[in-house]
């Protein structure tokens, strides 16, 4: 379970103030709002690249307020993906079992696993320029799964996508969702991923006070 | 006329006007350009038609010349490791972290570029020969400084001098010896290499290096792992631009390293040394070999350039 109790995060001159909500484990939970009111920021600070001034961080029950982001084991994976261009797609996915001391035989499964899940096991050899946005996007998910993250973070995930890429990675999506059970906390400001895909839907709003605020606006957060 | 055909009329007339002034711009253009590249190209021919082959060949058999050459290899090369050595966490430094006094140490590392070489071999000079400032106070092992301030049991200045710590304690003499050529060099050198792997890792996506710490990086470990790893050009880039500019420096190496024959003589003060002594052909057959380097250098860079851009 991810819950953020009373959070304020700085992002420039921009103050997010006061953001609570829960999101319980395994769960799809969308996070909406309008482009610049501080959803990215609210992921950063969620997985500790951004410092919090206030509130606490807690992933199951345990406060990550102050943990550095290697710790908290969150994946992460950010609107531009940020691949690692020097890296082969099988490289992107042995990167965090490298990390964590993995054996041969073990990161090798874990490859295997995870090129079977997300169909890319045609690709593991390839680098990464020149991945099509589908490709580029289900590499971004692997590298990031290969962590065994307790806590998925998609920063709009499928908005660059063309309209039937987009149908088949909400599909593969919500699959990844239900067959790992790692609980996905998703960004978007697009109606119809949150209709589509999410058990919980979360609102980030500005209230009358100027504060911005998280609401539920769908399902049981 | 109606306001459409007055417009009509107005392309018309432009389109017919149109490749004189494209041609007027073109010359403009032309002109002014070709001004600075005929200079270059002159001063080439100049240098080339003032000497002949067999001049030059004579000029670079010379044993105090090949002595040079051997030493500026040496020299610049190690300038440039030097640079690269300190630019690259430097640049990363400036690139990626606002801190407290970020912005000073963005302009002191301009300095030595904008610094006329003498003043700066002047100041190199002064920092390892001046005491440091209150040293005469406090210890140092003498038996304290008479009323000229100098230490009346070794009668040199009183007080710490980097320069005797690094002969006494190091054991590296520096000053008017070749690791001064060095230190003047990389003095330079490093600032030219600290602006290019700054715009080197500018250029790099730094939420890759995020994007590691999420996954169980340490911050040197994504520097090491993912950034550095992007920046191999970057890197020989500016190794090679602190190289060129090595071999190029004058004025710190004349006032700080001397310009002694066999011992701190490189090409950039053979060429003053031959002209000292009314040898011109062996100044411009030096100069010519230098020029010639400095082309390498170029073609390599150029080459770099295109593979950054596929």
């Amino acid at each position: 379970m991810i819950e953020l109790a009373d959070v304020s995060v700085r992002s420039g001159d921009y103050l997010l103030e006061g953001i609570s909500f829960q999101v319980q484990a395994g769960a799809y939970a969308v996070l909406m709002g309008r482009t610049g009111i501080g959803k990215t920021t609210l992921l950063e600070a969620i997985c500790g690249l951004r410092r919090v001034l206030r509130g606490r961080v807690l992933l199951g029950g345990v406060d990550v307020t102050v943990w550095s982001p290697a710790d908290r084991r969150i994946g992460y994976m950010p609107q531009d993906l940020a691949l690692f261009p020097t890296m082969t797609v099988q490289q992107h996915l042995e990167f965090a079992q490298r990390l964590q001391g993995a054996s041969q035989a073990a990161m090798a499964a874990c490859v295997r696993e995870l090129a079977e899940l997300l169909e890319i096991g045609h690709l593991l050899q390839r680098g990464v320029r020149g991945l099509s946005g589908g490709e580029a996007q289900r590499v971004a998910l692997g590298r990031a799964l290969a962590a065994r993250p307790a806590l998925l973070l998609l920063d709009e995930p499928i908005s660059a996508l063309d309209a039937e890429t987009r149908q088949s990675a909400r599909l593969m999506l919500k699959n990844l969702n239900r067959q790992t059970g790692v609980t996905v906390l998703h960004v978007t400001h697009d109606r119809e991923d949150a209709e589509l895909l999410g058990d919980v839907c979360l609102q980030l709003e500005r209230a009358s006070s100027g504060r911005v605020q998280a609401a539920c606006a769908g399902g049981a957060a | 006329m109606s306001g459409g055909m007055e417009q009509q009329r107005r392309v018309m007339t432009g389109g017919r006007r149109g490749p004189i002034r494209d041609a007027v711009f073109f010359l403009v253009l032309g002109g002014l350009s070709s001004c600075f590249v005929l200079l270059i190209v002159l001063l080439l021919a100049a240098d080339l038609s003032f000497t002949t082959s067999a001049a030059f060949a004579a000029a670079l058999r010379k044993p105090e010349i090949q002595a040079a050459f051997r030493l500026t290899m040496l020299t610049c090369t190690l300038a440039a490791v030097l640079s690269v050595w300190v630019a690259t966490p430097l640049g990363y430094l400036l690139s990626r972290f606002r801190f407290p006094g970020s912005r000073i140490v963005d302009v002191i590392v301009d300095i030595p570029i904008v610094l006329p070489p003498l003043v700066l071999g002047l100041s190199l000079l002064i920092l390892f020969h001046q005491p440091f400032p209150l040293t005469q106070f406090f210890g140092g092992g003498g038996a304290g400084a008479n009323s000229a301030g100098l230490d009346k049991s070794t009668g040199r200045p009183a007080g710490w001098i980097l320069e005797n710590w690094m002969e006494d304690s190091l054991g590296i003499p520096v000053t008017y010896r070749w690791p001064a050529v060095v230190l003047a060099q990389f003095a330079v050198s490093c600032a030219f290499a600290v602006r290019t792997m700054r715009v080197t890792f500018d250029q790099i996506n730094p939420r890759a290096e995020d994007v590691a710490r999420t996954l169980g990086c340490t911050r040197g470990q994504a520097f090491l792992q993912v950034a550095l790893p992007q920046a191999w050009r970057g890197i020989l880039t500016a190794g090679t631009i602190s190289w060129a500019r090595a071999l190029g420096e004058f004025g710190p190496i004349l006032v700080f390293a001397g310009a002694t024959r066999f011992r701190t003589e490189v090409l950039s003060t053979s060429v003053f040394l031959e002209l000292s002594v009314g040898q011109l052909d062996a100044a411009v057959a030096v100069s010519l070999m230098m020029v010639l380097m400095a082309v390498a250098v170029l073609l390599f860079l150029r080459w770099l350039g295109a593979g950054m851009s596929t």
